[in-house]
């Protein structure tokens, strides 16, 4: 582990999401919620449909990019299938009855200064912490 | 601008934030979910570095937030569609706590999972169709998931 590069591409990493939610909030009015966008499409309500997918297809496109770029920015995890899966209900589950996750409310809410939102980060990263521990970090 | 242009430019501003986003959360190093699980794991070896991607989304969105919250609309028309609630309810943090049981145990939150898409690896497609029906499950699930917080409230069940 590379501490200082880690550090590093941790704060340009930060700071190209930051700009990514300011052009949105700015310009369109909207809060950069990942789980909250994705959702909007499941349930599709007419004229409110393509910024969400022009949105997701540029978290695709800018994955593609990243992985052009260096290839190693990517991993899969370690946890068996059964893992993955349930873990994947649990964040879809949870995120919708929690009207956020680390974009919507760790980034977006808290730069508002949103008590919601803090509470819930705060949360969501106990809860992750208290996961990691009993599982001893499974996922890895 | 007319309407049409209007939502042809806030479609364009969307893309190009897609792109941004995805490409951050990579150069950040939230599409390796063993690096996720090393940030939540305090208690044996933790690797803070990715406080750093939060802190500096935070620093960069809360000083444009400053700038754009005296507005009375965004900048290519339309309103601002932003949460006002402040109040803290039983809903908002259960439904915390699973997200983040959830991110524990796999390593990925909603944007690195898309994002990682691009890998084709299976386990990723799984975790995605997975949070896609996670999602919609609790969609589907509102008038129950109301009524066990309502339970919890100790309020007359609504009918």
């Amino acid at each position: 582990m590379n501490i200082s590069g880690d550090w590093i591409r941790a704060l340009e990493g930060g700071a190209l999401i930051g700009v990514s939610a300011s052009l949105m909030l700015g310009l369109n009015g909207r809060v950069t919620g990942i789980s909250g966008i994705v959702g909007g499409l499941l349930k599709p309500v007419a004229g409110d449909i393509a910024w969400r997918a022009l949105f997701v297809a540029g978290l695709l496109l800018g994955g593609f990019i990243a992985m052009a770029v260096s290839p190693g920015a990517f991993s899969s995890g370690a946890a068996p299938l059964g893992v993955v899966l349930l873990a994947g209900l649990l964040v879809g589950f949870g995120t919708r009855v929690g009207n956020g996750c680390t974009s919507g409310h760790g980034v977006c809410g808290i730069s508002r200064l949103s008590p919601r939102s803090a509470a819930a980060t705060v949360t969501f990263i106990g809860a992750g912490a208290l996961t990691v521990l009993a599982t001893g970090g499974a996922g890895r | 601008m007319s309407a049409g242009a209007s939502s042809r430019a806030q479609g364009a501003v969307a893309l190009v934030s897609g792109v941004l986003f995805g490409a951050g959360l990579a150069l950040a190093g939230m599409t390796r979910p063993e690096k996720v699980i090393g940030f939540l794991n305090f208690f044996r070896g933790w690797d803070p570095s990715l406080i750093f991607v939060m802190a500096s989304a935070i620093v960069v969105h809360a000083t444009a937030w400053r700038l754009i919250k005296g507005r009375t609309s965004p900048l290519l028309g339309g309103r601002f569609m932003v949460p006002t609630r402040r109040d803290l309810d039983a809903r908002l943090l259960v439904g915390a706590a699973i997200f983040g049981v959830g991110w524990g145990l796999g390593g990925f939150c909603p944007g690195p999972g898309i994002a990682s898409l691009v890998t084709s690896a299976p386990s990723v497609m799984l975790f995605v169709v997975a949070m896609l029906a996670g999602n919609y499950a609790a969609a589907r699930a509102e008038p129950v998931i109301e009524r066990a917080l309502a339970r919890g409230r100790g309020d007359a069940p609504p009918r």
